[in-house]
């Protein structure tokens, strides 16, 4: 679409605006986490909070139920650390063998990988749940984090995708050198694919930070509950009326989010427009 | 060609992980699942077998039947939604100027945040009794809306919120938008065509191949949109089950009301929804599906 010089005060009118209702309700969040809580909503249209209250992420902070909002951010960074670590390494190991190697049923094994990409999780859910029960593993953190460590199928099928377009004669080269498969993988491949294993673990930690039905299903312990299920805390005690608390929490639990997304904004949008993750 | 062993091996090595994953999170859940789908099973007890009992009294329970209806109204009315915005404002940020950088990365920041609970209790109260869209409404001298008062408006509160979240369908566009050769719309230009000439004989035709995309990705992850439900209506799925999501009644069916079997039976019966939809979508897609290496349709 090519627009005439003329036209660019209009457009930039029209498309700020848009862009202000977007991140309008955002910031209403961050300023009413400044607000005292009983005047949120008889200001709600005042985006100047007056005066301006610290005291909700301190109150927030402390917890609602004895445990710090802190305890929560440390349970929720375990779970993403350990996934993350887990989800990415695995797919590229699975990854290299669909994209490099040749093997019986491989085209077989693709296929099923593709048709998992598309199942819906609801399909697995009780039966996994039972599995877990069984493995005793509920109130524990292993029904959410060990099943990463068996490749996510969308981090497959992107390290595919990017591994492919890496010249085979790298392969070719290094094995006349005496390297073998393993050697490939890890001393040619993994540095080569980097930015897909930044795109990776980049969707992985946003996936695991903003989990709730796993950590709803499997953690049954106040003290492990992670921030999406501290925060739900602060809905379920809404009664007490902190408002001015669960939204600052709200904000702090965005924090990372929204530093992972600005520190690594070129891997996440190329990530996205490349194979349309989130 | 003949692969020898060593071969085989090494390349089983590599996908095992993926396999055993497979077998022990996938196959055997799924085939489970289906064995409960036709049980009597509350987890505690052996499950008894009951035949079509659970697929038989899920159409007669209203609940199933309306959760069903909201869920397919959320993705009948969503998704379409999501997707002309995304284009919409796609088609927009295709320009080149500075700003697009920012204006990209603010439109993308509500999908990036997405999936929280924070964003849930958010939308919530912006759009709650007393947030700052009813501040508004009643500013301009209206009456107040009570959005989650009322069973249809609190729907379209989690329809607009999944709209609001257009951004990963929208970088898609932007990345098929920059694929589309600026000489196709030159020439066009000079032939005399206009923009809708222009969007819908080049823009769209060439896009199609990146809709079917977004729209097969859209779809699955609509159905099973959950957390915002559960979060905004406290897990409830009010008013008078307005809310009450697919997903959200599977959960409450297994994990609040212990009848697994249900439960599953309600997971078969969406897994063949979505696949049917998924399939329709494809059969359809070689009337409206360009792809350009085959010249044409």
């Amino acid at each position: 679409m090519v627009w005439k010089k003329t036209k660019w005060p209009v457009y930039h009118l029209f498309v700020g605006l848009l862009a202000i209702v977007m991140v309008y309700p955002v910031i209403w969040l961050l300023v009413s986490s400044f607000k005292k809580s009983s005047t949120i909503f008889t200001t709600s249209t005042s985006l100047i909070p007056h005066p301006w209250v610290w005291e909700n992420y301190k109150l927030g902070w402390s917890g609602a139920s004895d445990i710090s909002f802190g305890h929560y951010i440390y349970n929720s960074l375990e779970i993403v650390i350990i996934s993350t670590i887990g989800a990415v390494l695995s797919s590229a190991f699975i990854a290299f063998g669909f994209a490099r190697l040749k093997f019986v049923g491989r085209g077989v094994w693709f296929g099923i990988m593709m048709v998992t990409l598309m199942l819906p999780h609801d399909v697995v859910l009780v039966p996994q749940y039972i599995l877990f029960s069984k493995l005793h593993w509920l109130g524990s953190i292993k029904p959410i984090v060990v099943p990463q460590f068996f490749g996510i199928p969308f981090f497959i099928f992107l390290m595919v995708q990017f591994i492919r377009s890496i010249p085979r004669e790298l392969d070719e080269a290094a094995t006349i050198d005496g390297v073998g498969k393993f050697g490939l993988f890890f001393r040619i491949i993994i540095p080569l694919i980097v930015p897909s294993l930044a795109t990776a673990a980049i969707f992985s930690f946003y996936w695991r930070w903003e989990d709730l039905m796993g950590p709803l299903l499997y953690l049954n312990k106040p003290s492990s509950y992670t921030v999406s299920l501290g925060l739900k805390m602060f809905l379920d005690s809404e009664g007490l009326s902190n408002w001015g608390a669960m939204f600052a929490m709200s904000i702090v639990s965005l924090l990372p989010v929204l530093l992972v997304f600005f520190l690594f904004q070129k891997y996440i949008v190329e990530g996205i427009s490349t194979s349309g993750l989130k | 060609m003949k692969l020898s062993l060593k071969n085989n091996l090494i390349g089983y090595t590599f996908i095992a992980p993926f396999v055993i994953g497979f077998l022990i999170f996938t196959l055997y859940p799924a085939i489970s699942s289906l064995y409960f789908s036709f049980t009597d099973y509350d987890l505690l007890t052996t499950p008894q077998w009951s035949g079509a009992d659970n697929f038989t009294s899920m159409f007669q329970d209203k609940r199933y039947v309306h959760s069903l209806k909201v869920t397919l109204i959320y993705v009948f009315i969503g998704v379409p939604l999501r997707l002309i915005f995304a284009l919409f404002v796609a088609m927009i940020l295709n320009t080149a100027t500075k700003a697009v950088g920012i204006y990209r990365t603010v439109y993308y920041l509500p999908s990036i945040i997405g999936g929280s609970v924070a964003v849930s209790i958010m939308w919530r109260n912006v759009f709650g009794d007393n947030g700052i869209v009813n501040g508004l409404i009643t500013a301009l001298g209206f009456e107040p809306i009570r959005f989650f008062g009322n069973p249809s408006a609190a729907l379209f509160m989690l329809i607009s919120l999944s709209v609001w979240q257009f951004g990963s369908s929208m970088l898609i566009f932007l990345a098929g938008l920059k694929n589309i050769p600026s000489e196709l719309y030159e020439a066009s230009s000079v032939d005399g065509a206009g923009f809708f000439r222009r969007f819908f004989s080049i823009t769209i035709p060439m896009l199609t191949p990146i809709i079917l995309f977004n729209l097969v990705m859209q779809l699955i992850s609509a159905f099973m949109t959950f957390v915002p439900a559960y979060i905004i209506s406290k897990g409830e799925g009010g008013p008078l089950d307005g809310t009450l999501l697919y997903s959200l009644y599977l959960f409450k069916q297994a994990f609040v009301y212990f009848d697994m079997g249900f439960a599953s039976a309600m997971a078969w019966i969406m897994l063949i929804i979505v696949g049917l939809l998924t399939a329709v979508v494809f059969a359809t897609s070689r009337l409206w599906v360009h792809y350009e290496s085959e010249g044409g349709r």
